[in-house]
């Protein structure tokens, strides 16, 4: 009797602590969340949007070019992730087994284990160092290398649950292969793909480090692809290990812009795929 | 084997012809050797148990077959004539002149009931019918495959709100709005209710009227119902084909008759 | 198309076929769409081929200097250019090591919460928060790291530990607590690793079967026997896979370390000592680097946390790989 009642005892403790784990795990969010507003929020007025970092000691200030910067970075970086990523999905979709396939496939989830770091010396090595300046194109091309795998892997899940019998009913209608894919294989998967691609570009809106040797920042106004642009994860990195109190106020709200960009990304994407396609794909 | 047409027969061409047509997964052969006529403007059924081939034999006929990994086929199969596994025949051509319509309702999920039926125009390019020529294509299809009256109001919702027996219907419009020559249709009462399945046969029995039909079916009572002619295939071998009415009632063959009057199967 | 069958449809019974006349068809569109598809299918290897050659080149001359050296080595002289990266291989795998510990009961505990344990309308929610984490940018963890986690650490962690554990004697958390630390980057580190490795835990239990679950309990075992005894053995390669995954992140991680490591090449015992990573040391030293062998042993150190990435990341996934395709009994 009493062992079954020690047994008891252990399984209402150990239960007990998965629910400290859930909290302890759920802590920190809030509390990023919560320094996030209580630091950030103040210093979030409509300047910080409009106006452009000023110099230590002048008061105010905002991130304007950082954030078109960083704008002007996903779309270089989608740009490149999208197409690449979205046809590389439909060959491993189509192909499967085949050795080639099973090799990208390999090599796709290599790439996107890569520390992000490692992708921003490969862009210094072969878009900075032989041009001899920083730029904008650069760090685009090093987030779009990041996107590569992430998209490449939603786009073929997303195409593998396309049933079949689509694929196979377009082809019976004397569809070409490329249409079928483009018109109904791909059309129909797509609420799943613009999930991933949205996924994707969240994780890659707050990338910093493929940044810091391509991108490098900016403290000026620059749209100019073959500049140095700024970014917000820059602007927040430099700000941050900055001396100043007034920098530190800058970064906090910088770091609030971002993950504000980054949780409506990633809550768009979690909306585009509840809106996933009908009835017939069982 | 050759299957002799019946005397009164004999005047009219098929316009679907196979001779000595193999079927193969890999190295294992499962169709074998059939040669069979088609005549237009006849329903022909395909019976056997099921993996005998009938399946594999029908998506050879517009080569759906050769869409599946490690397939492929032998011999020759002619559309008025034409080899349609000739070096210069392109399978998309093929198809849009030997439509098919599959066991489950196909409708494209992402598009209209309207953009449904048109999906096989659309993709002609510049040649492809638009404004009220392509809604009257739309509109002759649907009436064509007794559909128009249930859907003629809600053309631009989707088309898997449609039930079922509709979807079918729906997908063998879609088949008819690009006028084949022959339609091929893979049991496709299979997955409806009576019903349903009930309207389609009398779709089945319009159909002829117009073009030639290769229906597959496993339920017997089906194929004497709709066909004219019923081929028997047993392993993939064309074991009997005759007129409905005699290779039901006078099969030639032991195993035919076998397979009718329920013995195995 | 040979002839233009859909174009004169108005006339004459609708779906009479005519007699087909030609098959030929020319549609260069398949050959064209499977040229391209293949090509961004190639961009992959390519690419993953140019990073290794890219640095693979760049790291030679300073790994070909040093030989050995280059990963035994503890001194890092830049103007004596002598570059020995051990510090640095030495902090990456001591802070992934401190976040594995900290983050894996913690995950597992939460995958069992969330697959086992809480009530329905409570999964949702919890698994979001804690997705979540994996969507905060690095810089983020970094900036809240540097002016609350740091502070904490120091302030009231530390104390605990030393004065009230009296573990103040012991080597692990001896000497100056000055913040930054290795103990605050495999803090931060493990938060980081917390959604991944309770991500793929989570899944994986959900994958055991129903059956096994239905048999220990059916022997009179506990909810927690049942978990601990039969549900975990057998989602245990899993397991140990997703906390894998989650090491591949926290050995790249740049920025967050960067902020609150310290930054010091140098190799002590204490865990409140500032240390260095291989990403760190990449990211404060590379646009400073003027000499071409300073540069070279920067990219040898990006080939170092790339090999040591890749045989991670490659366990990783032949685990959750055996797991997905059953056990083998």
């Amino acid at each position: 009797m009493s062992a079954l009642r020690r047994r008891k005892a252990g399984n209402v403790f150990m239960l007990g602590l998965t629910y400290v784990a859930a909290v302890l795990a759920t802590l920190p969010l809030l509390f990023i969340l919560f320094h996030l507003l209580q630091k950030g929020a103040s210093t979030l007025t409509p300047d910080f949007f409009t106006n452009m970092p000023r110099p230590v000691g002048e008061a105010g200030g905002g991130m304007s070019n950082a954030i078109v910067g960083t704008l002007i970075l996903i779309a270089i970086a989608a740009a490149i992730g999208l197409p690449v990523g979205i046809g590389a999905g439909l060959y491993l979709a189509e192909k499967r087994g085949g050795a080639l396939a099973m090799t990208v496939r390999y090599l796709s989830d290599v790439l996107n284990g890569l520390p992000s770091i490692v992708l921003g010396i490969f862009a210094w090595q072969f878009l900075v160092r032989p041009f001899g300046n920083f730029s904008a194109l650069a760090g685009g091309i090093a987030l779009g290398a990041m996107m590569i795998p992430l998209v490449t892997r939603t786009t073929e899940e997303m195409i593998r649950l396309v049933p079949n019998s689509l694929r196979e009913a377009a082809l019976a209608l004397g569809y070409p292969r490329w249409r079928t894919s483009m018109s109904v294989i791909l059309r129909t998967a797509l609420p799943g793909i613009v999930t991933g691609a949205l996924v994707a570009v969240a994780r890659i809106a707050g990338e910093t480090a493929p940044l810091l040797f391509t991108a490098f920042g900016n403290q000026f106004w620059s749209t100019t692809l073959d500049e140095p642009i700024a970014a917000l994860p820059l602007q927040i990195f430099a700000y941050a290990i900055s001396p100043y109190d007034e920098w530190h106020k800058q970064a906090w709200a910088g770091a609030l812009v971002l993950i504000v960009i980054v949780l409506i990304i990633s809550l768009a994407a979690r909306h585009a795929t509840r809106a996933r396609f009908g009835s017939a794909a069982d | 084997m050759v299957i002799k047409a019946p005397q009164e027969e004999a005047a009219r061409e098929p316009c679907l012809t196979t001779r000595e047509l193999s079927a193969y997964f890999g190295r294992s052969r499962v169709v074998s050797n059939v040669s069979i006529d088609f005549q237009d403007r006849e329903v022909t059924a395909i019976i056997g148990p099921s993996g005998c081939g009938k399946s594999t034999l029908l998506r050879c006929l517009n080569r759906m077959h050769e869409t599946l990994p490690g397939a492929t086929t032998t011999g020759t199969v002619r559309l008025d004539g034409t080899d349609i596994y000739a070096p210069g025949a392109d399978p998309i051509a093929v198809r849009r002149h030997v439509g098919m319509v599959f066991q489950r309702p196909t409708p494209f999920p992402t598009m209209s009931i309207r953009d449904n039926v048109a999906a096989g125009l659309k993709i002609l390019g510049r040649g492809a019918p638009r404004g009220r020529e392509a809604e009257g294509i739309v509109e002759r299809a649907l009436r064509h495959a007794g559909l128009w009256e249930e859907v003629k109001d809600r053309l631009d919702e989707s088309a898997i709100a449609l039930s079922g027996g509709q979807q079918q219907r729906l997908c063998i419009a879609r088949a008819l709005a690009i006028r084949p020559r022959v339609i091929l249709l893979d049991e496709p009462t299979a997955s409806l209710d009576p019903l349903s399945a009930q309207k389609v046969e009398e779709l089945v029995y319009q159909l002829k009227q117009d073009i030639a039909v290769v229906i597959v079916t496993h339920n017997m009572q089906q194929a004497a119902r709709v066909s004219d002619r019923t081929a028997f295939l047993l392993m993939g071998d064309l074991v009997e084909a005759a007129p409905t009415n005699t290779l039901f009632t006078a099969p030639s063959d032991p195993r035919t008759e076998a397979y009718i009057t329920g013995r195995f199967g | 198309m040979g002839d233009a069958i859909a174009s004169s449809g108005t006339s004459g019974g609708f779906a009479r076929g005519r007699r087909v006349a030609s098959l030929a068809g020319a549609a260069p569109g398949d050959r064209v769409y499977r040229v391209v598809i293949t090509a961004f299918a190639l961009m992959i290897p390519a690419l993953l081929l140019l990073i290794a050659v890219a640095i693979g080149v760049a790291a030679w001359p300073a790994l070909s200097a040093a030989g050995l050296s280059f990963i035994t080595s503890s001194e890092w002289n830049v103007q004596a250019g002598k570059f020995g990266a051990a510090p640095a291989i030495y902090g990456t795998l001591v802070s992934s090591f401190i976040a594995l510990v900290l983050a894996t009961p913690l995950a597992l505990g939460v995958a069992i919460f969330l697959s086992e344990i809480a009530p329905k309308w409570l999964r949702q929610p919890v698994a979001f928060l804690v997705d979540l984490l994996a969507a905060i940018p690095s810089v983020v963890y970094g900036l809240w790291g540097i002016f609350f986690l740091v502070p904490m650490l120091r302030d009231h962690v530390v104390p605990f530990f030393r004065d009230t554990l009296h573990l103040g004697n012991t080597p692990l958390f001896s000497g100056p607590a000055y913040g930054p630390s290795m103990l605050a980057a495999g803090v931060i580190l493990a938060i980081m690793a917390l959604p991944y490795i309770s991500a793929v835990t989570r899944e994986v239990l959900i994958a055991v079967p129903r059956s096994q679950r239905d048999a220990a309990l059916a022997l009179g075992a506990t909810k927690w026997e049942m978990i601990w005894d039969a549900v975990i053995p057998y989602a245990r390669s899993g397991i140990i896979g997703g906390v894998i995954l989650g090491l591949g992140r926290a050995l790249g991680e740049t920025m967050a370390v960067t902020m609150v490591i310290g930054n010091r090449p140098e190799i002590s015992a204490s865990l409140l000592a500032p240390g260095y990573t291989m990403a760190s040391l990449i990211a404060n030293e590379f646009t400073e680097a003027t000499s071409d062998l300073h540069l070279s042993a920067l990219m040898a150190v990006g080939a170092v946390l790339f090999v040591i990435t890749l045989i991670v990341n490659g366990m990783a996934r032949w685990l959750v790989w055996r797991v997905a395709s059953g056990p083998k009994s």
